[in-house]
């Protein structure tokens, strides 16, 4: 268990008397890409934010990097952190990428890399820029360091969203569904960093619908149904011969995962 | 009615007297009020009932009263009270000047409160998930991501507010002050030529305005960089 980069116990949360998550357990190791998959409202967005803690479970535990978050979970009533330091100290080491890119509007590409290594982590600015400057050249952007978010293309401003979150020096990495956004020709820019990324041997935990990444790229498939795990495995395995029905329903479904024949949806290019 | 240049020329010089004390009761209040509404503003946005609340009330009473009415009340009112009379306020208080002042003040904080909590509303909540996620303690959220984006987006409302305000610091002329409308109501005694008279006020108080108003349009500018067209590529094209 020491090796987890990430470890959830247990974790129940509700919105008022809807229960989402029903007692869910995931430990992700050290390197490993782990795809979150479900249909929406299967709770996969909560689990990803139980992790950094902008969801609070009602019940369970949240180990991050070895350290137990410490939490009031009153059995009625709202659940919060006991120590709000200790949620800041760990969500630095954790990064995440949002669906909406949410990056600050009223700062520069670069000005919104530095932002948080500078005024969360304190370090030398100087080193924060050259920093930067390297990670929008990796992710491709560089000749748009100056420009404001609103200037950019959605699959830019999710790459330089990625940026951001790497240059806090993340032990880990969450996505949630970063390319749900996108228009369907900027996917592509953006599934490429991330499979850079998990190329280097991040841990990476990704919410998304796309199943050629989670099969392909991913080391582990998480299938979360109505609140609970129906299926944990090694893609091949899982994509092959899934023991869950519902799992088999849900890839036939969004489609394009399996080898089974096409569904329409694949061959029109309509969402699911 | 016949032009009267010399007349006018007078008149307006004569008016010209009272812009210092309008600006002076304008920028005092809208500053000091400026403090006040952010004050007020917080409570709003706390979530808190006790906070919250009284500052429902004080944005519901200023709001919902005149503003001649709180001079007046202020003005005339507050010495029925010994308990002021005998306090060390006493010594602004009794003076038509500070009464006016902290009329207006009252006033233009409850308006403007409403302006910044309207600004700090609009700062896209997915920006302040994003520095929450970064591990950003709520004091530096709000100071570099909350605040700067506020700013800008309630600059416009409070450009009115001042404006607004210069118009209102006509209203201290009812009290005895002898800025812009006090000079021009005491001409008109004099000589019963209203027309005139209030064309130069209007004039200089359009020309105040107007200052105003351009003095915002180049702050607005200047804060919001983002709005502008993108910066050419670095690389010059051949």
């Amino acid at each position: 268990m020491s090796d987890a980069a990430v470890s959830l116990k247990d974790i129940h949360k509700r919105y008022g008397r809807l229960e989402v998550l029903h007692g869910v357990s995931l430990d992700a190791r050290e390197g490993e890409v782990i795809s979150i998959l479900g249909v929406s409202g299967s709770g996969k967005t909560t689990l990803l934010r139980c992790i950094n803690l902008l969801e609070i479970p009602d019940a369970g535990s949240v180990t991050v990097d070895g350290e137990t978050v410490g939490l009031h979970q009153p059995p009625a009533g709202t659940p919060r952190a006991a120590d709000r330091r200790q949620v800041e100290r760990l969500r630095a080491k954790v990064g995440m990428v949002f669906q909406s890119f949410n990056l600050w509007s009223h700062l520069t590409v670069l000005e919104n890399l530095i932002e948080a290594p500078v005024h969360v982590q304190k370090r030398p600015r100087g080193e924060c820029l050259e920093e930067a400057e390297a990670l929008l050249r990796r992710v491709g952007i560089e000749d748009k360091r100056h420009h404001y978010p609103a200037h950019l293309s959605g699959g830019q401003q999710q790459r330089a969203a990625i940026a951001r979150a790497l240059a806090m020096r993340p032990r880990i990495m969450l996505f949630d569904e970063p390319t749900s956004a996108l228009d369907p020709e900027l996917v592509g820019e953006v599934l490429k960093v991330m499979r850079d990324l998990a190329q280097e041997g991040r841990t990476m935990l990704v919410v998304t619908h796309e199943m050629a990444f989670a099969r392909d790229v991913s080391s582990r498939v998480v299938f979360l149904h109505r609140g609970v795990i129906e299926e944990d495995g090694a893609p091949g395995e899982v994509f092959a011969h899934s023991r869950s029905e519902r799992f088999r329903q849900f890839i036939a479904g969004e489609g394009c995962g399996t080898a089974s024949p096409m569904p329409a949806a694949c061959i029109t290019g309509a969402q699911p | 009615m016949p032009f009267d240049g010399a007349f006018l020329a007078a008149t307006a010089a004569a008016l010209l007297k009272g812009v210092p004390l309008t600006l002076e009761l304008a920028l005092l209040s809208v500053s000091l009020g400026l403090v006040l509404a952010f004050a007020l503003a917080l409570m709003r946005v706390s979530g808190v009932a006790a906070l919250d609340l009284p500052a429902r009330l004080y944005g519901f009473v200023f709001r919902g009263t005149p503003l001649l009415v709180q001079i007046f009340i202020i003005y005339y009112g507050l010495s029925q009270f010994p308990a002021i009379r005998h306090s060390g306020l006493w010594v602004y208080l009794r003076q038509a000047y500070w009464c006016a002042v902290l009329a207006l003040t009252l006033n233009t904080a409850a308006y403007g409160s409403e302006i910044i909590r309207g600004g700090l509303l609009s700062v896209a909540h997915g920006q302040i998930e994003a520095a929450r996620a970064c591990g950003m303690a709520p004091l530096t959220l709000y100071r570099r991501i909350v605040l700067p984006q506020a700013l800008r987006q309630m600059l416009p409302g409070y450009s009115n507010e001042v404006i607004l305000m210069v118009k209102a610091t006509a209203l201290a002329s009812t009290v005895t002050l002898m800025e812009v409308t006090g000079i021009a109501a005491k001409l008109i005694s004099e000589s019963y030529r209203p027309v005139e008279v209030f064309i130069c006020a209007g004039a200089l108080y359009l020309g105040l305005n107007f200052a105003i108003t351009r003095l915002f349009a180049q702050l607005e500018r200047a804060l919001s960089p983002e709005k502008r067209p993108a910066p050419v590529p670095e690389t010059p094209h051949v």
